[in-house]
């Protein structure tokens, strides 16, 4: 976090690129098209084997379109996605953690 | 603004005498909340010693009944939990208040009102929780409450509802706490005052808080389910409908290891300001402090497991956090090297402060060592669930934190109070707390290996232990002789203490370039600073702007919308005592009514 | 309030503090949401008795209410725009436009919850009805806060409070916003499309 201290004033929404509603739309109808594909993956029977991977591929898609864009980390500052991106981090190592600790590694079964 | 400006909505400047309460009640000063704070977390302190002392009582002799085991099993859980959650954190959280703005160069923290509201949440939350004794149904689960044993079968009674809600309240307020010191730490520094200029104990407070923000919210997470299931019938924990008990213990430990990091993180940081300080010389090697503090904190977050290997997790969950625990004590280790060195060949002043800081580094070490051996997951089944435990956490605790936490008391003193604590009295309850605190784990870690259980109330003479218990009874009231002489030592000095100036230790950091104690804007001129020694370094430039003609500026103003918002935050959690479906919903609206008129009220 | 960027106050970063900090909150929630995502996962497919998901979810539906709440992001965005460039009219209609979107995918909750409770599905019936109950309920929740805090915002505007200037109270009710429409991504994939 090498920030830069200053005597900088509060930055009141300047920035150079800026998503134009226009954006906004056509990644609402980007969203949209990717939620109706996981849809239609879930119903294809022969997809089955893939399902997973490809339904975590178009989430986090879907996730990180959303926190870029409509949450504008994509112009805002590096600052924010750090303070964000690490927590989340942590919650995706837990979330695995736990499935791995609990569903994938063998354990002592009582007595 | 062109004058300091601090309007007290409401409150005329002549009314003196009723306004101390109520100034107290309204304040949004980090400095007078991080006296409160450090008021009731000294307060709690007697209390869960005294909730030791009674055990330990208890433990004097074989087969007593100085109390009952029912008794016994509320104190033990409310020592532990007084001590981690009313003590460690708030006294963590009333140094961070007090001292990280004014290191930093600011005039408060980033949301003083929310920072009240910390405050009374925590408070209320800890009045409620030790209300609990008064209906005689005190927590009785353990500081880490294990499923099922707190299921409404097998604890039937209000014990573990008072323990739920009381830490659920609790953990929202160290929450709201993190925010704002993650957002002062980083948006609130003087000019120059780049993150590796900060001094070391706002680093540890700025770590600390990002552990609080993550660990805490898992603890919620595990209470709720808890509470679900007593109240409301879910299974998370029934083993019947497919529950698993140790979900529960996952989730508590992946909020109690970091806790345990929370605890000790600031006390390194005010070790590593003491040091240099009394050594007249930089910290040895400050940006290694740095890593190796955010190290432990991120490792932290990979070891929480070492607390179950006795649970059957399987082969290579106990080798993952076997290995994970021993490479945590290695960024923690060389903290112990770094302090160490820069003593060596400075100019060491052995006055109490430093005595403390010493003896901190050489006891968190001794405890360290038997983490180790914990940390070897087939030494951990034999030692589990022991005496030996006991030695270990209460060796890097009282070591650590405690002796850290008095050595920062006596450093800080003179800059919140403007007078010098008794140097003669100080060293005198320095060494009664010390040998006690020996005399009374050191023998643990005999009693451990010899196979004592812990969270008994008794024991049979045929382990012969009895000695060995009744020193370490012993030991407590020597530690107990030195707490009450330090408090007398507090109390005493506020009157008659020497009068300090305002950098009595000549230390180097820019807490000390303000009044003793501050003006209510701290600084006169917020200084800018090029150097991590700034009133070692450019002393005179500093000084010149801190006590200087004062720049306009913006104080923020006195509200009441926190402490009544707070009484409503731990009013609704209390309410869901009240067996009607509907008890809690006044807590709600008054917890939305004070946050409204909160969000509208004008700040400038 | 927070807002008021009439005073400028200076900070280390030029970010605005408010904004900060809420992030921070945000990085924080996600470990409360992960701990909850967590605990349906290691109770999937643990259930000793029924209703079982793959009998009791209604996908078709849940894709609907999916779609709503990310239309409502949408409409988030435009509402900030509209506010940004002090457009009363458009402010007022996209705001309700979240607000009113927010409150059918609320509306598509309780007709779930309603009919899985008819169904013999509760809290108290088996693992998956514990832990889908507190995860989408928790979630609930979240946007139902939501929605009241956008009705009071959308007042504000209706009052002629929210101009330009104070767009960054909108604006950190959209983060909120936004936040919780990516927690339900991560919930509709995990509950309903894996089994």
């Amino acid at each position: 976090m090498a920030t830069e201290s200053g005597t900088a004033s509060v930055q009141h929404e300047t920035h150079g690129a800026h998503a134009t509603v226009g954006t906004y739309v056509l990644i609402g109808v980007i969203l949209t098209v990717i939620t109706a594909v996981e849809v239609a993956v879930f119903y294809i029977p022969a997809l089955a084997s893939v399902l997973v991977p490809i339904l975590i591929v178009l989430s986090t898609t879907k996730f990180v379109i959303v926190v870029l864009f409509y949450m504008h980390l994509r112009y805002d500052s590096p600052l924010f996605r750090r303070v964000f991106f690490g927590p989340l981090l942590l919650a995706l190592f837990v979330v695995i953690g736990l499935i791995v600790l609990f569903k994938y590694l063998p354990r002592f079964d009582p007595i | 603004m062109a004058t300091v400006d601090t309007h007290v909505p409401g409150a005329a400047p002549a009314a003196a005498r009723r306004s101390v309460v109520w100034d107290l009640m309204t304040t949004v000063d980090h400095k007078k909340i991080g006296i409160l704070y450090g008021v009731s977390a000294l307060v709690f302190l007697l209390i869960g010693g005294l909730e030791a002392l009674i055990m330990r009582i208890q433990l004097s002799r074989p087969e007593n009944d100085f109390i009952s085991a029912d008794l016994y099993n509320q104190l033990f859980t409310m020592h532990g939990t007084t001590m981690v959650f009313l003590v460690g954190m708030p006294i963590a959280v009333a140094f961070f208040n007090y001292i990280v703005p004014l290191q930093i160069g600011a005039r408060d923290v980033a949301f003083p009102r929310l920072n009240a509201l910390s405050f009374w949440i925590f408070l209320f939350g800890a009045i409620f929780m030790n209300a609990s004794f008064f209906v005689g149904q005190a927590p009785n689960g353990g500081w880490f409450g294990y499923a099922n044993l707190t299921s409404r079968t097998y604890s039937p009674g209000l014990n573990i509802d008072f323990w739920a809600l009381g830490l659920q309240a609790l953990g929202v307020a160290s929450i709201m706490g993190g925010i704002n010191f993650v957002t002062t730490i980083i948006n609130l520094r003087a000019p120059g005052m780049r993150l590796m200029r900060m001094p070391l104990f706002t680093w540890m407070a700025f770590i600390t808080s990002f552990l609080i923000l993550t660990a805490l919210p898992v603890l919620a997470v595990a209470l709720f389910l808890l509470t679900f299931d007593r109240f409301w019938g879910t299974l998370f924990f029934s083993t019947t409908a497919g529950g698993d008990p140790m979900l529960w213990q996952h989730l508590f430990w992946l909020f109690g290891h970091p806790e345990v990091y929370i605890l000790i993180l600031p006390a390194f940081g005010m070790i590593s300001e003491v040091i240099p300080t009394f050594s007249r010389k930089p910290l040895f090697g400050y940006a290694v402090m740095v890593y190796s503090g955010a190290l432990i904190g991120l490792i932290g977050w990979g070891v929480w497991a070492h607390h179950m290997f006795a649970t059957g997790m399987g082969p290579i969950a106990d080798a993952y956090f076997t290995i994970s625990t021993m490479i945590i004590a290695i960024p923690t280790g060389v903290k112990i090297f770094n302090w160490i060195a820069t003593m060596w060949g400075g100019s060491v002043r052995l006055n109490t402060a430093m005595l403390y800081a010493i003896a901190a580094v050489a006891t968190f070490t001794m405890g360290g060592v038997s983490g180790v051996m914990h940390a070897t997951s087939p030494h951990n089944l034999q030692q589990t669930d022991t005496y030996f435990v006991v030695a270990h956490f209460h060796y890097v605790l009282l070591g650590g934190l405690v002796l850290g936490l008095f050595g920062g008391l006596y450093y800080w003193y003179p800059k919140i109070t403007g007078r010098f604590m008794n140097e003669r009295l100080g060293k005198i309850s320095f060494w009664f707390y010390f040998l006690g605190l020996h005399l009374t784990f050191l023998p643990m870690h005999w009693t451990g290996l010899l196979g004592m259980p812990r969270r008994v109330f008794t024991y049979s003479s045929e382990l012969g232990l009895d000695t060995l218990n009744l020193m370490s009874t012993v030991g407590g009231f020597v530690q107990a002789v030195g707490v009450l002489l330090l408090f007398v030592n507090v109390f005493r000095s506020l009157k008659s203490g020497e009068r300090a100036g305002r950098n009595p230790w000549g230390a180097a950091t820019l807490e000390w370039a303000t009044e003793s104690p501050p003006v209510e804007h701290n600084f006169q001129k917020i200084p800018t600073v090029h150097s991590r020694e700034p009133l070692w370094l450019e002393r005179e430039r500093i000084e010149a702007d801190a006590f200087g003609p004062a720049e306009p500026m913006h104080m923020p103003p006195s509200s009441y919308w926190p402490i009544v918002t707070a009484a409503g935050v731990v009013g609704t959690f209390a309410l869901f005592l009240v067996p009607v479906w509907w008890a809690p919903l006044p807590g709600f609206a008054w917890t939305f009514i004070g946050v409204l008129n909160w969000a509208y009220e004008p700040t400038h | 309030m927070a807002a008021n960027s009439a005073v400028a106050h200076r900070t280390s970063t030029g970010l605005d503090s408010w904004k900060l900090g809420f992030w921070v909150f945000l990085g924080s929630e996600t470990l409360f949401f992960g701990s909850l995502i967590s605990t349906y996962m290691v109770y999937k497919n643990e259930s000793v008795v029924g209703p079982f998901p793959t009998e009791i979810l209604n996908i078709p539906l849940t894709s609907v209410s999916t779609f709503v709440l990310l239309m409502s992001s949408l409409a988030m965005v435009i509402a900030l725009d509209a506010v940004q460039r002090g457009k009363r009219a458009g402010s007022l209609f996209w705001i309700m436009a979240v607000i009113a979107l927010g409150a059918l995918f609320i509306g598509f909750q309780a007709y779930e919850f309603t009919h899985f409770y008819h169904e013999g599905l509760t809290l108290q019936t088996n693992l998956f009805g514990s832990s889908f109950f507190i995860l989408t309920g928790f979630h609930g929740a979240h946007v139902t806060l939501g929605v009241i805090w956008l009705a009071i915002l959308w007042l504000d505007a209706l009052r002629g409070k929210l101009p330009p200037e104070k767009s960054l109270r909108l604006e950190i009710a959209g983060l909120y916003w936004h936040f919780v429409d990516i927690v339900w991504i991560a919930i509709f994939t995990l509950i309903y499309l894996i089994e």
